[in-house]
């Protein structure tokens, strides 16, 4: 027996909707359909009344979640893919995201976005948006990129009283495998060392941590340790476990799938070289997808994204310093 | 439109009663905000002063049809509205001018105010984006099983452009909500005639196109806009689905008043529509015999002393404290995101 990623996430909606009478599921497709990617498959059997199409309205159904959060409910949001959340853009960042600053009231609502490149999917299926949202205050960013975690932390974000963007990993979706659901979890806001090593630290997340764990080995045949960071979320970002790591290697790359220009991994490095300068051996580094739209055809997308190959080769480059 | 003789006798919207309340409320409102411009003239309120001069009949024949337990979303010339709903003097007043005591704590001011605890939601300046919000709270709403409620909001005709607009109009209606959307044909976008936002006949029009019922009403007649939108929240409350309304009227000042409204064009000033609202209720308030001239010029002057009494007082309140401020836009204090290098 397994799970895979995307089984966890409609698993963990399951769960949700059956504990929690407060949860609804509302986006495009969700209903008897079961979503584009089969994420809420059965749920609106399951719980009738609860599971339910909208219109092709991102703006709408963001609305649509922020007004039933102000009047008690923890509505789950389904965007069809994270790319379409610019539709949406005003009520997240406008919104639902300035409402309990502004007024005190709480806006529990979760929004899942289905992230990130696959093969052949192009420009406007494929991007990897935290960084636009992390840059709001008033959202929650979270980058699951285990299957333990994309159960857990959808999961835990239901609970929590303000709005949380879940990115989930649409490559992740079918082969990302574990033996079982989890039991227990690190809390969200929590990073977590994915492998230990002595010689330099990658932080990363989402389906990036694969990419890295996997450049990890290819550089141990070179006597290389790296050590690979987790960060699960993204906003909050543990800075402490970064500087932890960094401490303990002298080194640091970033990686991460999203573009470059002001993004996660130029916020990671911004915070190393503020606050840990004299931690670093070498001058940070960082690896990107590149600075293009992301291309249609999988030999330009293989090449446009990071992959282990060009991971071990930036930290090759880096542990030369 | 309503009849004279219908205002009398057998229209169930309108009575001395509710009628003289929501003259009353107009007049406040419109007193409030001649205060605000003032204020703001005076250099003491920061930031924009919107005022709803013009628009009072529309605003407050909403405001005074919704209940405890209803949802309103008002837009920035519902001061009326606003104050038929249970919003005050006192909390308009400490928002415009910053008070920490106001509902918006110094966070937000001006017409960004609400208290959506108690189904009174703060407006963001993004058109058309209370819609679905409002939607969304009466979807909620009908989760718990309640019955017999509302949740209205208002546009201006500019605000009927944007996506936002289009989108929660048609959510409302694919779920039946009952939605009560308000339109203020006020003529200008800011500075902006209808002819450059709108090509249709009337705006009224497009409610066929989202299978919800409108009605088109003189929005400078405090009688025809309590009948039309007194009727079309019956029709939302027994659950007949979204109702929009259309009043036609004339903004009778600037967008704000920072601007000098020299784009008003002396032929629509001069039509009925630029009509005061305010001076017409008046009128058949007198002529009804519902109140003398007198007492209507007393109630303006007992209203007036009330507002500079409360802008005293909320002058001499304390403002925000960026030194005890939290500076903390996430409830739950777990998730901060703050690193040593943000700090200051």
């Amino acid at each position: 027996m397994s799970v895979t990623y995307l089984e966890a996430i409609r698993a963990a909606q399951e769960k949700a909707l059956r504990e929690d009478p407060r949860v609804f599921i509302y986006g495009q497709d969700v209903g008897e359909f079961g979503g584009a990617f089969k994420a809420t498959k059965n749920l609106a059997k399951l719980f009738p009344g609860r599971v339910f199409d909208s219109p092709i309205s991102e703006d709408a159904i963001v609305g649509v979640a922020v007004g039933a959060a102000i009047e008690g409910m923890r509505p789950i949001v389904e965007m069809q893919y994270a790319d379409f959340s610019t539709c949406g853009f005003n009520q997240i960042v406008n919104q639902a995201a300035t409402l309990f600053y502004r007024t005190g009231v709480k806006c529990p609502i979760v929004i899942r976005m289905p992230s990130g490149g696959t093969a052949g999917a192009g420009p406007f299926h494929s991007q990897s948006m935290e960084a636009i949202y992390a840059h709001y205050p008033g959202l929650i960013i979270m980058t699951p990129g285990t299957v333990e975690d994309a159960y857990s932390m959808l999961l835990e974000a239901v609970q929590i009283e303000d709005p949380v963007l879940f990115f989930e990993h649409k490559f992740l979706y079918y082969h990302l495998k574990a033996p079982a659901l989890p039991t227990e979890a690190l809390p969200a806001g929590k990073a977590r060392i994915a492998r230990a090593g002595r010689d330099a630290t990658i932080v990363t997340y989402s389906a990036m941590l694969h990419e890295s764990l996997a450049a990890a080995e290819i550089l141990l045949e070179d006597g290389y340790e790296l050590e690979v960071l987790d960060l699960r979320t993204v906003k909050p970002l543990d800075t402490d476990s970064i500087l932890a790591s960094v401490a303990r290697t002298g080194r640091l790359l970033v990686v991460s799938e999203a573009w470059p220009w002001g993004g996660v991994a130029a916020e990671v490095i911004a915070r190393v070289a503020s606050e840990g300068l004299e931690l670093l051996d070498a001058p940070p580094a960082r690896i990107n997808a590149l600075d293009t739209p992301i291309p249609y055809h999988p030999n330009l997308w293989a090449a446009h994204r990071p992959t282990a190959a060009t991971i071990a080769q930036a930290a090759r480059k880096l542990l030369e310093l | 439109m309503a009849s004279e003789a219908a205002a009398d006798c057998s229209n169930p919207f309108l009575n001395k009663e509710v009628y003289l309340r929501a003259y009353r409320i107009m007049l406040q409102a419109r007193i409030l905000e001649e205060k605000l411009a003032s204020l703001y003239r005076a250099g003491s309120i920061r930031g924009g002063v919107f005022l709803g001069k013009g628009q009072e009949a529309l605003s407050v024949a909403l405001g005074i049809n919704l209940r405890r337990g209803d949802i309103y979303a008002p837009l920035i010339r519902d001061q009326a509205g606003r104050m038929a709903f249970g919003d005050t003097a006192l909390d308009t007043l400490r928002t415009y001018l910053g008070s920490l005591l106001g509902s918006m704590r110094g966070r937000d001011g001006n017409i960004h105010r609400g208290r959506p605890a108690e189904g009174y939601y703060p407006m963001i300046s993004h058109l058309g984006a209370m819609i679905s919000v409002v939607a969304g709270a009466l979807l909620a709403r009908r989760f718990r099983g309640e019955t017999g409620i509302v949740g209205a909001t208002t546009i201006g005709d500019g605000g009927t452009s944007t996506g936002a607009f289009h989108e929660g109009l048609n959510v409302a209606a694919v779920e039946k909500l009952p939605l009560v959307l308000v339109v203020a044909n006020n003529h200008y976008a800011y500075s902006t005639p209808n002819m450059r936002q709108f090509a249709c006949r009337s705006l009224a029009d497009r409610a066929a196109g989202y299978g919800v019922a409108v009605r088109e009403v003189n929005g400078t007649s405090l009688d025809d806009c309590l009948h039309a939108i007194g009727a079309a929240v019956g029709d939302a409350r027994a659950g007949k689905g979204p109702q929009m309304i259309v009043g036609e009227l004339l903004r009778l000042v600037g967008h704000g008043e920072h601007d000098d409204f020299s784009y008003l064009d002396e032929k629509l000033k001069k039509s009925s529509l630029g009509r005061d609202c305010l001076a017409i209720a008046e009128e058949r308030v007198i002529s009804r015999g519902w109140a003398t001239k007198d007492e209507c010029q007393q109630w303006r002057k007992e209203f007036a002393l009330e507002v500079d009494e409360l802008a005293g007082k909320v002058l001499r309140e304390p403002q925000p404290d960026p030194i005890v401020e939290d500076w903390c836009a996430l409830s739950d204090k777990r998730f901060l995101d703050s690193p040593h290098c943000y700090k200051r």
